[in-house]
C-alpha cells in the first residue's frame, strides 16, 4: 500500500466551551477525493482549517506525508506552502491583476523566476479559459471566473493536497457548473483532494469517498454510491433525506 | 475545551514544548530590554556634560517647588480639552456631513466645507493661534474673553479640519449597498445618516479618532504662547526663575501621563477590533 498523503488521528478541536471536532479519523490517498458532507455546524470547514494549521488542534495527530505537522517544532508556514486551499468567498487579492494572484506564491515563497512563473500561470489560465483575463484585476470578473482563478492560484505551486471549502456556495446557481468543471478535470489529473461541500449530486459523481460529519465525528464513510443509496446509519439517513428527498 | 476530557501523552508533550517556547521567548525579551537599558544610560552618563544636564534638567528641588504652579497650569490644560473636545466631536461631525451632501444645490455649503478643512489642515496650529487669539479680539466685536477661550476656538477650528476627514473617510467606507437597504426602507437622507451610516463610520475610525484625541492632548500645550498661564507657561515662568529647565521636564511628564489612559485605551480597543476580525484563526 502507498503512503497516505494524509492521516488524522483522534483530532479533537474546541471553541471556549463548545466541542467541535471530537476525535476525527481520517486517512486520504494519492489521488483520492474525498467530499465532507454534513449540516452547517457540524466541523467541516474546521477540519479543513485545522489540516491547514490555522487553527490549533486540542488533541490528537495529522501527518501531511510522513512528517507530523500537529508537532509545534514543525514550521507552519512550509506546510502550507504544501497545501493548496480554496475559499467559499474566492479571497482574492483584490489589488493584484489575475496573473499576480496566480503567480503571488510561485515569486515568494518558492522564489522561481517572474517570467517562469508567469508562464506556467498562463498556461494553466489558458487551460480554464481565462487566459485572456490575465491582466484584469479580480473584481472585473464574475464570480465563477474568481472562483476559476483562485483554484488556479491554489493548484500553481502544484501541492501535494487541495483543499476546496465550499467553493460553490457563494456562487450564483448558474455560474457553480463551470467551477465543478474544474474540479472535476483536477480529478482527472490525479490531484488529491478534500472538499467540503453541500453540492450533493457533485459529491456523488466525483468523491470516491463520502464522509459524514455530525456533531463533531465521522459517523459514516465509504463510497460516494453506497453512502448515498444505502446509508447504515439514522443520522446519515435524515441528513441525505433533507437534501436528496425522502427515499 | 471542556474539561472533563482525557488528554493524550502527545497533546501534553505538545503543551509542555509550548509552555518552554514561551518561556524561553519572554526571557529572551526581558534580557534584550534590560540590555537595551542598561545601554542607553550607562551612554548618556558617560557624556562629558553629562552633571552639568543633570543639574539643570533632572534637580529634585526645583521640581518640588514647581510643582504646585505646574500642577495648577495643568488644571486649565484639562479644562481647555475637555471643551476643545466637545467643540471638535460637535463642529467636525457638521462639516463631515457637509462634505458628504450630494446634488448641485449642497454645492456652496459643500465648497466652503471643503476650503475650511484645506485651509485649517494646511495653518500651522501656532499661527492659528496667533490670528484667533489676538486678532479676532482685535476687532472688537465680540464681548471681551479669556485668552484661554480664544485658545480653545483656535483648538477646535484646528483639530475639527483633521477630525471631519477622519469622519468622512468613515462615512466613505460603509458600503453603499447599507444606505441602498436603509433608504429602501424609506428612510429619508437624515435619517439614513444618523441611524444607519453613522454609527458605522464611528465604529471604524474610532482608533483614528483616539489617535487625534491623543495629539490634541498635548497639543492644548501651545494654548501658552495667547499668555494663559497653562503647564507649559508656568514652567517657563518657573525656569526663568531659577535658571533651570527642570520644570519644562516635570511639565513634559505630566502631559505623558495625561496622555497615558488614553493611548492604552486605543491600543486596547484596536487589539479587540483585531481579534474580533481574526475570529480566533491563529495566522
Amino acid at each position: 500500500m502507498t503512503e497516505p498523503v494524509l492521516r488524522m488521528e483522534g483530532v479533537r478541536k474546541s471553541f471556549g466551551d463548545a466541542l467541535v471536532l471530537d476525535g476525527v479519523d481520517l486517512t486520504v490517498a494519492p489521488h483520492e477525493v474525498v467530499a465532507l458532507i454534513g449540516a452547517s455546524g457540524s466541523g467541516k470547514s474546521t477540519l479543513l482549517r485545522c489540516i491547514n494549521l490555522v487553527e490549533r488542534i486540542d488533541d490528537g495527530r495529522i501527518w501531511l506525508g510522513d512528517l507530523d505537522i500537529s508537532d509545534p517544532r514543525i514550521a507552519a508556514d512550509r506546510v502550507r506552502a504544501r497545501i493548496g486551499v480554496v475559499f467559499q468567498q474566492f479571497n482574492l487579492f483584490p489589488h493584484l491583476r489575475v496573473i499576480d494572484n496566480v503567480t503571488l506564491a510561485s515569486r515568494a515563497v518558492l522564489r522561481i523566476p517572474r517570467a517562469q512563473a508567469e508562464a506556467t500561470a498562463l498556461a494553466l489560465l489558458d487551460r480554464v479559459g481565462l487566459a485572456d483575463r490575465a491582466r484584469a484585476y479580480p473584481d472585473r470578473l464574475s464570480g465563477g471566473q474568481q472562483q476559476r482563478v483562485a483554484i488556479v492560484r491554489a493548484i500553481a505551486t502544484n501541492p501535494e493536497l487541495l483543499l476546496l471549502d465550499e467553493i460553490t456556495s457563494a456562487l450564483d446557481p448558474e455560474l457553480v457548473a463551470e467551477v465543478l468543471d474544474l474540479v472535476r478535470e483536477l480529478k482527472g489529473d490525479g490531484t488529491t483532494i478534500v472538499m467540503a461541500t453541500h453540492e450533493m449530486a457533485f459529491a456523488r459523481d466525483v468523491a470516491d469517498r463520502v464522509v459524514f460529519l455530525d456533531g463533531g465525528v465521522i459517523v459514516e464513510q465509504g463510497p460516494a454510491a453506497q453512502v448515498f443509496t444505502r446509508p447504515q446509519h439514522e443520522r446519515t439517513r435524515t441528513f441525505l433525506s433533507r437534501f436528496l428527498g425522502p427515499a | 475545551m471542556p474539561a472533563n476530557l482525557p488528554i493524550s501523552d502527545v497533546e501534553i508533550g505538545r503543551r509542555a514544548y509550548r509552555r518552554t517556547q514561551n518561556v524561553r521567548s519572554v526571557l529572551v525579551s526581558l534580557v534584550s530590554t534590560i540590555v537595551f537599558a542598561v545601554v542607553i544610560w550607562l551612554t548618556v552618563v558617560n557624556t562629558p556634560g553629562w552633571e552639568r544636564v543633570q543639574r539643570s534638567f533632572f534637580d529634585l528641588e526645583t521640581a518640588l517647588a514647581a510643582w504646585p504652579r505646574v500642577i495648577a497650569g495643568l488644571w486649565v490644560n484639562i479644562q481647555v480639552l475637555f471643551f476643545a473636545v466637545i467643540g471638535v466631536l460637535v463642529l467636525s461631525v457638521i462639516i463631515a456631513t457637509i462634505r458628504t451632501l450630494r446634488g448641485p444645490i449642497w454645492f456652496p455649503l459643500r465648497a466652503l466645507a471643503a476650503a475650511y478643512t484645506d485651509l485649517f489642515r494646511g495653518l500651522p496650529l501656532i499661527i492659528v493661534l496667533f490670528l484667533i487669539g489676538f486678532g479676532v479680539p482685535g476687532l472688537e466685536l465680540f464681548p471681551r474673553q479669556s485668552a484661554q477661550f480664544w485658545g480653545t476656538i483656535a483648538l477646535i477650528l484646528t483639530y475639527s479640519a483633521y477630525v471631519s476627514e477622519v469622519f468622512r473617510a468613515g462615512i466613505e467606507a460603509v458600503h453603499p449597498s447599507q444606505r441602498l437597504a436603509a433608504r429602501s426602507l424609506g428612510l429619508s437622507h437624515g435619517q439614513t445618516m444618523r441611524i444607519v451610516v453613522l454609527p458605522q463610520a464611528v465604529r471604524k475610525v474610532t482608533p483614528a479618532l483616539m489617535n487625534d484625541f491623543v495629539a490634541m492632548q498635548k497639543d492644548v500645550g501651545l494654548i501658552s504662547v495667547l499668555g494663559v498661564v497653562d503647564a507649559v507657561r508656568a514652567a517657563q515662568i518657573e525656569t526663568a526663575a531659577n535658571f533651570n529647565f527642570t520644570p519644562y521636564v516635570l511639565a513634559g511628564l505630566l502631559f505623558v501621563l495625561l496622555a497615558l489612559p488614553m493611548i492604552r485605551l486605543t491600543d486596547w480597543y484596536t487589539a479587540r477590533l483585531r481579534a474580533r476580525e481574526q475570529m480566533g484563526s491563529i495566522v
